[in-house]
């Protein structure tokens, strides 16, 4: 076919002895879009952080059009055409959206930013994505969606001949995905190669013209999409075939265990009303901006509510902070992996514990009791970690997302909220993840889905609401839960507004 | 094999302070004869207790993403109030309760410290102020108190038993040392095993995240800043029991900058959450040494601040290599 714009021979990496990536061999064409897909801790950001010069290999060589290169760091990488849409979001949250798109390629006239230039080009930048975003506004005012958009326009910014895109649709809804790949196909039509990471292997198929299967650091296939089934991409990334996606639903108690009435925020939520019975899993369907994480947020006491009735079994609570939740046993699992769910600097053992801590110690903390509980969340959930004394920011991304579900679930909460639970995690870490649900239904638990995957909400959830603009515009059950149905009540077509 | 090799980088971190302090020390001997004097090593240990006592609460404050610059100032004014107090004491308890009217203006030191220290922490918190700023404020406010209260000049105590409390000796080591290592040993554990500690780092390495996590940041946030003034109380009443009096124009001059400087010193990074008691005093230790060779070498007094300076910043440097 084409000609080969980057090719690696024998690329391979170590972190302190353990290797993670061994002899890769890739030739990418120019205009390709390249999969790469596998486990959590297969090695795939740790592939692309060496092609964009964060991670120098352990052995070695790269070749960019034809020559030998050696990519000494990120800005390196960008002027010889090389830029990423790292896993993690990589921009600075006291700085505003136009001045992290920027960063370290400031625009200047005579010496002086030009500021009317910069906030131009963003703006046009985020026209090509179909997004308003104020070019003045600071980074940590935004949603996660947005600064996922802000993250893509910054590697757009820069007129690259490879894109490396690092999971960049786990955060966003189908609509700004649909956008995405709009995006995508009209970049490879002028001639840009990219790189593209995801878990959704429905994505791949769809939008990529070869991909590549890393199974612990090895190439196990490279093949056409065509090729390949979405089935078939699974079981070359596990190893072995697999079951069944969703365990089959369990029927609910009559009971209802926790009741919300006229919730408001004035401005995000109006009126929300909904119950929840014991051992039901409640999804929360709706479009990016309908209000679901602000709802969660208010349900656990860290937004305020203007009014709101909340009860428990029948008796009202009320719910002020994090800490109130906590003692009324609900526990929220965050979207915002780093931002609001794990500490990077705490190991997995202190992460792991972190809200339920009372529960292990008296004056001192327990530690071997600590330490006993966070094998057992290892064995259950399969957390790959080099030891219990390693530090969270050097877990890959699927890792530390189960370790902030580990620690959610820690204070044995009898209401579970799930925000995107399955955010960057692996097919067969997500059947795991949907059978431990399941079993947590099973024990009495009651859980609240939220999910931008609609996949997920119909396969798992005895009921649906769903909302648009912070109202609830339906609750469906039954056969009505299907994407048609709840597609036209996210977007106000059906349903009350 | 990765966890070995992760734990010995690990260890090589929190050892690298202890290191650094053995070749100082190494080297101190071999340059003077005195150095290893048993009088001369007690006499580096009281001279840092001061600072080193007021190091141990800045350890935890800066753990949460703070700093305090009002340390100084406060000896100064904690201080003096207790000398006041003392002299007021006396009057009432009369001859034979001297040893009571100590007590009790130990005990007022340490509430007047804690509710300094407190609000430093309200504004802070409640108010949201910068703790540079804050902190920067109340510097020159207890300053001013200090002498404005004093006139300017030296509170003086009426009391014969009070310079025994600095001036004595627990098993032949001076009282402050005793104070300054008790105190270590209770922060020590505060940090690494108590719910307190754990917390204190979760605040100053993510607020939000420890806010989801049901932690009260601002209380967490709080605590630190009393726990700081606490140790200042600690460190004013000793130092002014040893002189028996209490300067409102010198009194706790610089303090700041030395316990910041152990802290910094000791490896506890300046960006919070996370940090090291031991470090610490291991910081202030090393401070205490660099002076006291510097004047058993006669350097010039004027320049021992280049040279602590120097480390200060080698420190971090340091630091700064080992964690890329
Ligand atoms: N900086 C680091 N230090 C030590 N180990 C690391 C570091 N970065 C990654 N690793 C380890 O390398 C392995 C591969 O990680 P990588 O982030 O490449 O996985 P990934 O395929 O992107 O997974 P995910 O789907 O979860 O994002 C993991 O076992 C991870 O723990
Ligand atoms: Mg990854």
């Amino acid at each position: 076919m084409g000609e080969v714009l980057i090719e690696t021979k024998g690329i391979s990496k170590e972190f302190s002895g353990v290797r993670v990536l061994d002899n890769i061999d890739i030739g990418i064409e120019r205009g390709e879009i390249f999969g790469i897909i596998g486990e959590n801790g297969a090695g795939k950001s740790t592939l692309v952080k060496i092609l964009s010069g964060i991670y120098t290999p352990t052995g070695g060589k790269i070749f960019f059009e034809d020559k030998e290169v050696e990519i000494k760091d990120p800005l390196h990488a960008k002027v010889i055409g090389i830029s990423i849409i790292p896993q993690e979001f990589n921009l600075i949250n006291e700085l505003n959206v136009y001045e992290n798109i920027f960063l370290g390629s400031e625009i200047t006239r005579k010496g002086f930013l030009n500021t009317r230039e910069m906030k131009k080009r963003t703006i046009s930048l985020l026209e090509e994505l179909k997004k308003s975003i104020d070019p003045e506004e600071k980074i940590e005012r935004l949603s996660v969606a947005q600064k996922q958009m802000v993250e893509i326009a910054k590697a757009i910014a820069y007129d690259s001949k490879l894109l490396i895109m690092d999971e960049p649709t786990t955060v966003l809804t189908l609509n700004e995905i649909e956008i995405l790949f709009d995006l995508m196909s009209s970049l490879k039509e002028r001639g840009v190669t990219i790189i593209y990471i995801s878990h959704k292997l429905k994505e791949v198929r769809n939008i990529c013209d070869r991909v590549m299967v890393l199974r612990d650091g090895q190439m196990i296939s490279v093949s056409q999409t065509g090729e390949v089934d979405e089935e078939e991409m699974a079981k070359r990334m596990v190893g072995r075939e697999l079951s069944q996606i969703f365990p089959n639903k369990v029927s609910p108690s009559d009971e209802v265990i926790f009741e919300v009435e006229n919730l408001t925020i004035s401005g995000l939520l109006e009126n929300i009303s909904f119950s929840l019975h014991k051992g039901e899993i409640l999804g929360f369907a709706g479009l990016v901006g309908a209000g679901r994480t602000e709802l969660a947020e208010a349900i656990i006491g860290i937004r305020k509510k203007d009014s709101s009735k909340i009860s428990i079994k029948g008796k009202p609570v009320e719910i002020k902070s994090p800490n109130d939740a906590v003692k009324n046993k609900i526990a929220y699992l965050s979207e915002d992996r780093q931002g609001s769910g794990i500490l990077t600097s705490f190991d997995l053992i202190k992460n792991t514990t972190l809200i339920s801590l009372p529960a292990y110690s008296k004056i001192l903390i327990n530690s071997k009791k600590e330490r006993e509980k966070t094998k057992k969340y290892v064995d259950k959930f399969n957390i790959r970690a080099a030891s219990l004394k390693t530090k969270l920011e050097f877990f890959s991304g699927g890792n530390q997302q189960k370790v902030s579900l580990a620690k959610s679930l820690d204070p044995e909460p009898e209401i579970f909220i799930f925000d995107e639970p399955t955010r960057g995690i692996d097919v067969n870490a997500k059947r795991e993840i949907y059978r431990f649900m399941n079993e947590l239904v099973k024990e009495g638990v009651s859980c609240i889905l939220i999910s931008s995957e609609l996949e997920e909400i119909i396969g798992m959830c005895n009921r649906v609401v769903v909302m648009k603009e912070g109202r609830i515009t339906g609750i469906l059950e039954g056969e009505h839960i299907n994407e048609e149905e709840i597609m036209l009540h996210a977007t106000g077509l059906k349903g009350v507004a | 094999m990765a966890g070995e090799n992760v734990k010995r980088r690990f260890e090589y971190e929190r050892f690298g302070p202890l290191i650094a302090l053995a070749i100082l020390f190494v080297i101190s001997a071999v340059a003077s004869p005195y150095f290893l004097q048993t009088q001369n090593l007690l006499n580096i240990l009281r001279q840092v207790s001061y600072t080193g006592i007021i190091a141990l609460g800045m350890t935890f404050v800066i753990i949460s993403g703070g700093i305090d610059l009002s340390v100084g100032s406060m000896v100064a004014l904690v201080g003096g109030v207790v000398i006041l107090a003392l002299n007021w004491l006396l009057s009432v308890f009369g001859e034979g309760g001297e040893a009571w009217a100590i007590l009790f203006a130990l005990i007022i030191g340490l509430l007047f410290g804690a509710g300094l220290g407190a609000l430093n922490g309200l504004m802070v918190t409640i108010g949201k102020i910068a703790p540079f700023i804050a902190t920067l404020g109340t510097m020159a406010i207890f300053r001013s108190m200090a002498l404005y209260i004093g006139s300017a000049g030296v509170f003086r105590s009426e009391s014969n038993l009070f310079p025994d409390l600095g001036m004595g000796r627990v098993l032949g080591i001076p009282n402050p040392v005793v104070v300054f290592i008790s105190l270590a040993v209770i922060f020590a554990i505060i940090l690494n095993k108590t719910r307190y500690g754990r917390y204190l780092c979760a605040v100053g390495s993510n607020p939000k995240v420890a806010m989801y996590s049901a932690i009260k940041v601002n209380l967490t946030r709080f605590i630190s800043y009393v726990a700081v003034g606490i140790t200042v109380g600690f460190s004013a009443v000793f130092l002014s029991a040893r002189l028996n009096s209490m300067s409102s124009t010198n009194g706790g001059m610089n303090y700041e900058l030395d316990a910041i400087a152990a802290v910094i010193i000791g490896g506890t990074p300046m960006t919070g959450g996370a940090g090291s008691i031991l470090g610490t005093v291991i910081g202030a230790i090393t401070l205490g040494i660099i002076n006291n060779m510097l004047n058993m070498l006669g350097v010039s007094p004027y320049l021992q601040g280049t040279v602590k300076g120097v480390v200060i910043i080698g420190a971090v440097l340091i630091q700064r290599k080992r964690s890329q």
